[in-house]
């Protein structure tokens, strides 16, 4: 288990006034900071159309802030093309959807090491990470079946797999568990606290859910004025 | 850039996932690739067979000349030419030679009179296997072992043979081994064929090699300073030209039909690929939230592509070398077009051809996943992510921009005119307009759909179906591609082939106005004056009128044209052939009457001044009074009155008749009576006809030289309505979640059904409407571009009504039933699973 970082260290993602209107002009936020140190583990939240997802994207990079800076591991998305940002997503960050994304023609070995092989990893090392990765989220032995023999929660848990194999210095986790029933979620949000933690990534949780927030070390509110952060339970 | 692309084992594991998947999609695109690239390569090959063939017969009777002097004209030229050519410093050798179109028994031959001494060193292929015993004997022919076959005769025993109007008897000498296979010659000694054929003092070639180190220019030159205006010069490139001319318009035609197979296939990739990334728009979304970028994304649909289509052009050329093998066999070198009559050619496998096939095969497939790979690689992930939707927005109508510019671009080629006697423009513009045609759709179906989309019909089925197809226009646009590719070009060649055929038969109408027509086969032969007076006097005949045919060279590089001497030229009678205005020529001139395709190849009009390579002095300057529609001769003909003709060559021989019956005689006794009235030699090569056989046996050769057409026809409409299929079961068995929603919310499997069967019924008349436009347009550019620039004639335009009701109803019934069919396995997936489902 690799040991986790000091909070001191330099931030893995920095947003610094941040703005984003969406067509017809409706600002979702403005002025928005966050500084997430190496291994924290934030949780979003906010109501539907608040902009959680869009901030998830602008922070991946697949959507352009109107104003403001994001910063992974200190470079600026601004500075970079869309061939640069998917690179550094590459690299640097792991994903986990509300509705899996498991690409239903790999078998599960396959999609967990799917983001090593797209680094040039050899085969056969990406897919024994996979099959270790595989039996971490409790799934051991199953790495040679089809996602469509597997159940919503064990598709998640092959997501949470397929989103730490490259070792990322970040992961972003959009409503991990909003398609799973209460009893599964609890269980998923089990192996993805764990697994982040172990990793020692920071992580980005966005969720409607406040049993799923609770997993986060901080909680914020995405309100238009940007994030407020929320103590206690 | 290697960091660019995707890495090979992720793209290894997409590849195998998706064809694992799906592999019927993938081995219907790869075999629309394999037909296409199979027809063009087949095609291709056979052409390319016959005409090494007919090469090689060349060369064996030319051997190793440098240069030919060879006469025009049927009557060939003066032999003191030959002494003066072999003095012409530059020129080693010089070999005089009597060729003769000739016949034994029924077989048709060419007769080779030459000196064997100077043969030896210039054409030793004709030469056989005599010996100084046998090489000067005057009653010796040396026969082709075709020939020998064909007459069932062995060295040693006799044999007749016929040209120039005289039947002699020869002693078989030996076999030419040199000869091709199928090749009908007969070599003998010059002298004694001059002798034996009346042709005293007369030769029709003079082959002439040069010497070492020669100057060939200024040979050239200088033996066109001595050449009379019956006799031309021509070199290796020449006679290669004329062979290549002599059926060039028809093989390229093949070659284009062959072609837009092809292209039809690369449709049916681009149908299937757009479906394909249609239907894996998260996947590609999620691959490029995962690191991927769009140009290794875009790289990676068109491996997919290229893979498909390398695939299917490899299998292509595997089918198209069977094809051509079994062709062959089948139907000869020309595939029934009549150029090259009784040759057999060995198949040659053509290394470069086939590179060049599997090239286009792989550009078709490639085009074909150009699109689909820019739309796949455009996407924005986070929105395909969370839509698996048409991405089109049903508000937005679709742009006809490009469209609209491709058919303008289209129409404008159809202007341009031939580039070195071929329609390359015309093709252009066939292409631009099947490509401005096949962008139109998506706004063209949303034009058509429009006013239907704006009522609410009872049948639910119905009014969900039309909204739909209103409504995702770029998904119906997929499908009707397909349907617009395969449909139009298909009723393109139809049309063409209806009007030329109408055309035919209309001109058979006029031209064979009288009760009975006889012919005397056998080029060479002929009926003297007294036998036509015998002929004029049978019984039961009212008016009989004699032609004669000979072949006349016009240009060294072309093939020979017709001259036909006939009674009055082509005066008031034959109006209804004649095509604009006819003139009286200036007192004195020769008038002659020229064919379209003489007009169109020469570029002469009425009223031009031509020399004619006959009459005293080998050159007759001629006046063109009219232009004729002519559907038989290719290369051009040309009419003259048979006392011009007479009176500038003596020859008062004739080759056909036409007869008008007395009133009650019926055609066999008169038929009898004028057989009767032959010479006993000539009566078994004269055969006789009515117009209803002759017209019958025309549009049966019509038929046989356009089966091939048909052939490829039915392929491509086999391959477009299998793409139709394809392409639209894909879609309905993509739309399993919405047929999930639908079922939850009340509607009966039964309407899902109905409303897919429905969807399927609309494309395909959508599709029908637009291919059967789209393809009259194109019918017009080959009937009005194409045609006339390849083969010089015209034709008008007529519509086969019967054909365009089958298609459009074949295309209803076949896009109607496909989606009846995947509908039916769509829904028998459980529906709420449907609605879950991630994919």
């Amino acid at each position: 288990m690799p040991p986790r970082p000091a909070p001191t260290a330099s931030p893995i993602l920095t947003l610094h006034g941040l703005r984003k209107t969406v067509p017809g002009g409706r600002v979702l936020f403005d002025g928005l900071e966050l500084a997430l140190a190496p291994g924290e583990f934030v949780a979003i939240m906010g109501e539907s159309g608040a902009g959680k997802s869009t901030l998830l994207n602008l922070i991946a990079g697949l959507d352009l802030a109107d104003a403001g800076h994001v910063a992974i591991d200190g470079i600026d998305l601004a500075g970079l093309d869309d061939d640069g940002r998917t690179r550094l997503r590459r690299d640097r960050v792991g994903f986990v959807f509300q509705a899996f994304h498991i690409l239903p023609h790999l078998t599960l070995a396959q999609n967990v090491a799917l983001p090593l092989v797209l680094q040039h990893a050899p085969a056969p090392e990406a897919l024994a990470r996979a099959e270790a990765l595989l039996e971490a989220v409790g799934l051991a032995g199953r790495g040679g079946d089809h996602p469509p023999q597997l159940s919503g929660g064990e598709l998640q848990r092959v997501a949470i797999a397929r989103a730490l194999i490259h070792r990322p210095g970040l992961i972003l986790a959009d409503e991990p568990t909003g398609n799973l029933d209460p009893q599964t979620a609890e269980r998923v949000l089990d192996v993805f606290a764990r697994q982040i933690r172990e990793s020692g990534a920071a992580a980005v949780l966005v969720t409607h859910s406040e049993r799923a927030a609770a997993v986060a070390d901080r909680r914020y509110v995405l309100t238009g004025e940007g994030l407020v952060e929320r103590h206690g339970g | 850039m290697a960091a660019e692309a995707i890495s090979a084992v992720a793209a290894r594991w997409m590849l195998a996932g998706e064809w694992r998947a799906h592999p019927g999609r993938v081995v219907t695109a790869a075999l629309a690739i394999a037909v296409g690239v199979a027809l063009g390569f087949a095609v291709h090959l056979i052409n390319a067979s016959a005409l090494n063939e007919f090469g090689r017969a060349v060369r064996t009777v030319n051997g190793e000349a440098d240069l030919r002097v060879r006469a025009a004209g049927p009557e060939g030229f003066d032999e003191r030419l030959y002494p003066r050519l072999a003095r012409i410093d530059g020129v080693a050798a010089a070999s005089p030679v009597i060729e003769l179109p000739a016949a034994a028994g029924k077989t048709g031959l060419t007769l080779i009179g030459l000196d064997v001494l100077r043969a030896a060193s210039v054409t030793p292929g004709l030469i056989g296997d005599r010996n100084a015993r046998t090489a000067f004997g005057e009653d010796l022919v040396f026969l082709s072992p075709a020939l020998l076959d064909a007459a069932g005769r062995r060295p040693g025993q006799t044999i007749d043979l016929t040209a120039a109007g005289r039947s002699r008897t020869f002693r078989i000498g030996g076999k030419l081994g040199a000869a091709g296979e199928g090749q009908m010659i007969a070599v003998m000694d010059i002298a004694a064929a001059q002798w034996r054929f009346d042709r005293l003092g007369r030769i029709d070639r003079v082959d002439l090699r040069l010497a070492q180190g020669a100057d060939a220019a200024r040979v050239q030159r200088a033996v066109a300073a001595v050449l009379p205006p019956d006799a031309q010069l021509a070199d290796q490139q020449s006679d290669e030209r004329t062979s290549d001319n002599l059926s060039r318009a028809y093989r390229v035609n093949l070659d284009m039909l062959a072609l837009m197979a092809l292209l039809t296939g690369g449709f049916l990739v681009y149908s299937a690929q757009s479906l394909s990334v249609a239907r894996r728009r998260a996947q590609f979304a999620l691959l490029r939230v995962l690191g991927v970028t769009r140009r290794a994304l875009l790289a990676q649909v068109l491996v997919e592509g290229a893979i498909v289509g390398g695939v299917g052009a490899v299998l292509g050329l595997g089918i198209g070398f069977a094809l051509a093998k079994g062709a062959l066999s089948v139907s000869g070198g020309d595939l029934g077009g009549g150029y090259f009559s009784g040759q057999t050619p060995e198949l040659v496998f053509a290394p470069g051809a086939a590179a060049i096939f599997l090239v286009l095969g792989f550009i078709a497939a490639l085009a074909g996943s150009l699109l689909p790979a820019r739309e796949a690689a455009r996407a924005q992930p986070a929105v395909a992510l969370k839509n698996v939707g048409d991405a089109v927005d049903p508000r937005i109508a679709p742009r006809a921009r490009f469209a609209l510019a491709a058919l303008g671009a289209g129409g404008a080629c159809a202007l341009l005119p031939a580039v070195g006697d071929l329609p390359l423009f015309g093709y252009l513009s066939m292409a631009l307009l099947l490509a401005g045609g096949v962008a139109a759709m998506p706004w063209l179906a949303r034009v058509l759909l429009a006013p239907a989309q704006r009522l609410t019909f009872k049948a639910p089925a119905l009014d969900l179906a039309i909204k739909r197809l209103w409504g995702a226009p770029s998904q119906a646009a997929v499908a009707l591609a397909g349907i617009v590719a395969s449909t139009s070009l298909m009723i393109a060649m139809a049309v063409m082939v209806a009007s030329f055929r109408g055309s035919v038969d209309e001109w058979l109408g006029q031209l064979l106005p009288a009760d009975l027509y006889m012919r005397v086969d056998g080029a060479g032969l002929g009926l003297d004056p007294e036998t036509q007076a015998r002929l004029a006097a049978a019984p039961g005949v009212a008016n009989i009128q004699f032609t004669r045919t000979t072949a006349l060279r016009m240009a060294a590089d072309r093939p020979p044209v017709a001259l036909i001497a006939r009674p009055g030229g082509w005066a008031a009678s034959d109006i209804p052939l004649m095509i604009g205005r006819a003139i009286a020529p200036p007192t004195g001139a020769v008038p002659v009457w020229v064919s379209e395709p003489f007009s169109r190849i020469y570029g002469r009009r009425v009223g031009d001044r031509i020399d004619l390579p006959i009459g005293p002095g080998g050159r007759t300057g001629v006046v063109i009074a009219g232009v004729w529609r002519d559907y038989a001769r290719q290369h051009g003909a040309i009419a003259i009155d048979a006392r011009d003709f007479e009176r500038l060559t003596g020859d008062r021989a004739r080759t056909e008749a036409s007869v008008d019956l007395a009133p009650g005689a019926q055609p066999a006794s008169v038929i009898a009576s004028l057989r009767a009235a032959l010479p006993p030699g000539l009566a078994p090569r004269v055969t006789f006809a009515r117009p209803r056989e002759l017209r019958e046996m025309a549009l049966r050769i019509f038929d046989r030289s356009f089966a091939v057409t048909y052939l490829l026809e039915a392929v491509a409409i086999f391959v477009g309505l299998t793409g139709v299929a394809a392409t639209i079961s894909a879609q309905t068995l993509a739309r399993s979640k919405e047929f999930g929603m639908l079922r939850h919310v009340g509607v009966l499997r039964g309407q899902i059904v109905a409303m897919l069967a429905a969807e399927g019924g609309l494309l395909g008349a959508v599709g029908g409407m637009a291919g059967i436009g789209l393809g009259l347009v194109m019918s017009q550019v080959l009937i009005h571009v194409i045609n006339p620039q390849s083969f010089h004639w015209t034709m008008q335009t007529r519509l086969p009504w019967p054909l365009f009701a089958g298609v459009g109803a074949a295309l209803v019934a076949a896009s109607a039933g496909a989606a009846l069919l995947a509908g039916r396995r769509a829904l028998s997936a459980d529906a709420v699973r449907a609605v879950r489902e991630d994919w």
